[in-house]
C-alpha cells in the first residue's frame, strides 16, 4: 500500500514535470497531439492481423496514438511466439495476452502486470452439430470426442466439464488444429471455436448436403460465460519491473492504454473503418469474415460496465479460481498481477476528450457471412 | 546437345506433372465411387477423397488465376503469391549466404586443426537435432533486443539449417585431394593457404555444389518455417498460415500457396545449378 502510494506520487510528480516541460506556457492536455517528443513503443499481438486487434491497428493508422505522442509498432504473433514472454524478456514494451496464460507465465517468473482488461467477456465456445444433441450443456459432452487447441486454451472447457460432473476419462480430449475441418468432417463431436473466428468459419462453409452455407441453426454452442467458467481474455500487459522503476514508462503506459481504448471506442462507432484498417494491414482473411469478427469483438468489449479496460475483481477472481482449481496455477497470484491505476488515469484523459468509454448503448449488428468469408 | 538435354528435361517434368494430376484425379474418382474404400474390400483409403481434403486439380489451378483481395487492392493469386515469394526469397538469400559463409569457415577451421574437427563435428551434427520450435523464440528475442527487424531472426533460422550441409560436405571436399597432390604442393614449398586456394578449394567443388543445392532449398524451408513460427506481415509462410486457417472453407488456396512454395524451392535450386554450370562446367571448357 505504502509502496504503491509512493509509486503513485512518483508517477504524479513525473507526469506533472513532464507536462510542465512539454507545455511550456500553453497548457496542452495529454492526447491533444501537441508533442515535444515522441516515444517509440512496440506491441506484441498473440496472432496475425485480424479484427481481434482492430483497435490497435486503427489507433496506429488513424493517428490516435500520435495524439498521445506515441509511435507504436505492432508485431504480429506467430505459432511459437508467446507474447507475455516477449514482454518479460524486454523484447517488446507491451503485449496482448489472455489472463490465465499470462498468469501461468507470471507464476513461472515473468514480471508482468495486467494494466487494462480490454475484453470484458470470454469469446470461447464449444461448438457441436445441433443434431448431435449436445446443446448448451457441458454435461452432454460425456462420452464424446471433445476437440481443443491445448496450450492453455482448454482451461474453461476442462473447468466446465468438471463443474458439470463429467469426470476425467469419461470423454476423449482430441487435439484440434486451427481450422474446423475435424468438426466439418465429424471426426470430433464438439470443437473449440472463438465466436469471432472459427465459429464464423463453419458458417462460411458450404453444406455438401444442401449446397448452401451452413446456418447457425445447424449448430449448438456451449458458451462458457453462461456456464460460469469463463476466463478473462485479451488484456494489455506491461512490464512490472519497468513500472516500478521507470516513471517515464509509467507515463507511456497511461498514454498507451488511453490511445488503445480510444482506438477501440473508434471501432465501436466506426466498425467499417476499422475493418478497412485491418484489411489495409494485409490480412488474407475476407471482408465479411472481418466484419463478423469486428462485430463480435465489439460485443466482447462493450458495454464495459466499469469503463473500458477496467479489471473487474469478480471476473478476475473467477479466472483465478478456475485456474487454481484445475491446478494450472499453483496459487492465486499476488495483488501486483493487475492494477487499475493506469486504466483509471487513461479513462480520465478520455472523458476529458469526450470519448465515450462505457458503450452502454452498444447493440450488436447482424452481419451476413459470405462463402469463404469474402 | 545441351539444347536437346534441356528439352528432354522439360518434357520429363511435363510428363511427370501430367502423370501426377492423372493419379490425383484417378485416386479421387475411385474414392468417390467406393466411398473411400479400396475397390472390392472393406479397407479404407489412407486419404479421403472429398473436395475438402483433395480439391480437384483444375480448381487448384483455377485458384492460381483467380483474384484475391490483398488489403484494399485485388490481385490475381499468382501476383499475390509472387509478391509474398519475393520477400521469402530475400530472407532465404540472406540465410543461404550467411549459411555458406559460416559453413565454409567451419570447414576450413576443422581442416586446419584436427582437434577442431574432433571437437566441432559432433556438435555440428547435434545442432540439427534442436527443434526449430525451441530455436525460434530464442532467435527472435535476441534479434529484437539488438533492435533488428524480425526478418533478421527469420534469416538466422534459415542460416541455422543451411550451414550444416555446407560445413560437413565442405570438410569432406577439402580433404578429398590425393595425398600425392598435397605432397606435390609441399614440394613446391606452397604455404598452407595457397594449398587451400589452389588445390583444396577447387577439389572441393564437386562436394560443395550438391551441398549448396541442399542448402538453397533448406534456406527456403527455414524462411517459411521461421515466418510461421515468428510471425511476419508478409512472406509465403504467412500466406500458408493464413490459408491453413481457412482450409475448411478454401482448401484450393492452401494448395496454391504450397505450390508457390515448391516453385520457389525449385527456383533457388535452379539458381545454384546455374552457378554450378558457370563455375564447374564452363571452367572445364576453358581449361580445354
Amino acid at each position: 500500500m505504502n509502496k504503491r502510494f509512493t509509486r503513485g506520487v512518483v508517477a504524479l510528480v513525473a507526469a506533472v514535470s513532464l507536462l510542465a516541460t512539454a507545455c511550456g506556457s500553453d497548457e496542452a492536455a495529454v492526447g491533444s497531439g501537441d508533442c515535444d517528443s515522441v516515444d517509440s513503443v512496440s506491441l506484441q499481438l498473440q496472432w496475425v492481423t485480424q479484427a481481434q486487434f482492430a483497435g490497435y491497428f486503427a489507433a496506429v493508422d488513424r493517428g490516435i496514438y500520435n495524439d498521445y505522442c506515441l509511435d507504436v509498432t505492432i508485431l504480429e504473433g506467430g505459432v511459437d511466439i508467446v507474447p507475455q514472454q516477449q514482454l518479460a524478456s524486454g523484447a517488446v514494451d507491451f503485449a496482448i495476452s489472455w489472463v490465465p496464460k499470462a498468469l501461468v507465465s507470471r507464476e513461472q517468473g515473468a514480471d508482468i502486470v495486467n494494466v487494462a482488461q480490454v475484453f470484458q467477456r470470454s469469446g470461447t465456445l464449444q461448438v457441436s452439430w445441433a443434431d448431435a444433441g449436445i446443446g448448451s450443456d457441458p454435461a452432454n459432452l460425456r462420452g464424446k470426442k471433445v476437440g481443443n487447441w491445448g496450450w492453455g486454451n482448454e482451461f474453461e472447457l476442462v473447468a466446465g466439464l468438471r463443474d458439470a460432473g463429467v469426470e476425467d476419462g469419461s470423454y476423449e480430449m482430441v487435439g484440434q488444429s486451427f481450422d474446423m475441418m475435424a468438426l466439418l468432417n465429424r471426426e470430433i463431436d464438439a470443437a473449440q471455436a472463438m465466436i469471432y473466428n472459427e465459429y464464423a468459419q463453419v458458417l462460411e462453409a458450404k453444406n455438401p448436403a444442401t449446397g448452401r452455407l451452413y446456418e447457425a441453426s445447424d449448430l449448438a454452442i456451449i458458451d462458457w460465460n453462461d456456464v460460469g467458467t469463463a476466463m478473462l481474455q485479451d488484456a494489455i500487459w506491461a512490464s512490472g519491473e519497468r513500472l516500478a522503476s521507470d516513471p517515464n514508462y509509467e507515463d507511456i503506459t497511461t498514454r498507451f492504454v488511453a490511445g488503445s481504448l480510444e482506438g477501440w471506442a473508434h471501432c465501436r462507432d466506426n466498425a467499417g473503418d476499422c475493418v478497412d484498417a485491418v484489411l489495409d494491414n494485409g490480412s488474407a482473411l475476407g471482408e465479411s469474415h472481418q466484419e463478423w469478427q469486428m462485430n463480435e469483438i465489439n460485443n466482447l468489449i462493450w458495454p464495459s460496465p466499469d469503463g473500458a479496460g477496467m479489471i473487474s475483481s469478480d471476473a478476475w477472481s473467477q479466472t483465478v479460481e478456475v485456474a487454481t482449481t484445475s491446478g494450472d496455477l499453483q496459487a492465486a497470484p499476488d495483488s501486483g498481477a493487475y492494477t487499475n491505476e493506469y486504466v483509471e488515469a487513461a479513462l480520465d484523459i478520455l472523458s476529458g476528450k469526450g470519448v465515450q468509454t462505457f458503450g452502454s448503448g452498444w447493440q450488436p449488428k447482424s452481419v451476413t457471412l459470405r462463402e469463404g468469408g469474402e | 546437345m545441351t539444347k536437346r538435354k534441356a528439352l528432354r528435361t522439360a518434357l520429363t517434368v511435363l510428363v511427370t506433372l501430367i502423370l501426377f494430376v492423372l493419379f490425383w484425379e484417378g485416386y479421387k474418382w475411385m474414392g468417390q465411387q467406393t466411398d473411400d474404400h479400396w475397390p472390392g474390400t472393406g479397407f479404407g483409403l489412407p486419404v479421403s477423397t472429398d473436395d475438402l481434403t483433395m480439391p480437384h486439380s483444375g480448381d487448384i489451378f483455377k485458384e492460381l488465376t483467380d483474384d484475391i483481395r490483398a488489403g484494399r487492392e485485388t490481385l490475381p493469386m499468382t501476383v499475390y503469391l509472387a509478391k509474398k515469394a519475393g520477400f521469402t526469397f530475400l530472407e532465404a538469400a540472406i540465410g543461404f549466404s550467411l549459411g555458406v559463409i559460416v559453413g565454409l569457415v567451419l570447414a576450413i577451421f576443422m581442416l586446419r586443426w584436427r582437434f577442431a574437427e574432433r571437437g566441432f563435428l559432433p556438435w555440428i551434427n547435434v545442432s540439427q537435432t534442436v527443434p526449430l520450435i525451441a530455436l525460434a523464440p530464442i532467435v527472435v528475442t535476441w534479434a529484437r533486443l539488438q533492435g533488428y527487424p524480425d526478418m533478421v531472426g527469420i534469416s538466422l533460422i534459415a542460416t541455422y539449417l543451411t550451414f550444416f550441409p555446407v560445413a560437413v560436405s565442405g570438410l569432406r571436399g577439402l580433404q578429398s585431394p590425393d595425398s600425392s597432390d598435397v605432397e606435390l604442393m609441399h614440394s613446391y614449398a606452397a604455404s598452407w593457404s595457397s594449398t587451400l586456394i589452389k588445390l583444396r578449394l577447387p577439389a572441393a567443388r564437386p562436394f560443395l555444389f550438391p551441398a549448396f543445392k541442399l542448402a538453397a532449398t533448406l534456406s527456403v524451408v527455414g524462411s517459411i518455417v521461421g515466418e510461421i513460427s515468428i510471425g511476419t506481415k508478409t512472406g509465403l509462410g504467412r500466406a500458408i498460415l493464413d490459408f491453413a486457417q481457412r482450409y475448411a472453407v478454401w482448401p484450393e488456396r492452401l494448395y496454391s500457396s504450397v505450390i508457390a512454395a515448391s516453385l520457389l524451392g525449385l527456383f533457388v535450386f535452379g539458381l545454384v545449378n546455374a552457378a554450378e554450370w558457370l563455375v564447374i562446367k564452363r571452367g572445364r571448357e576453358v581449361l580445354k
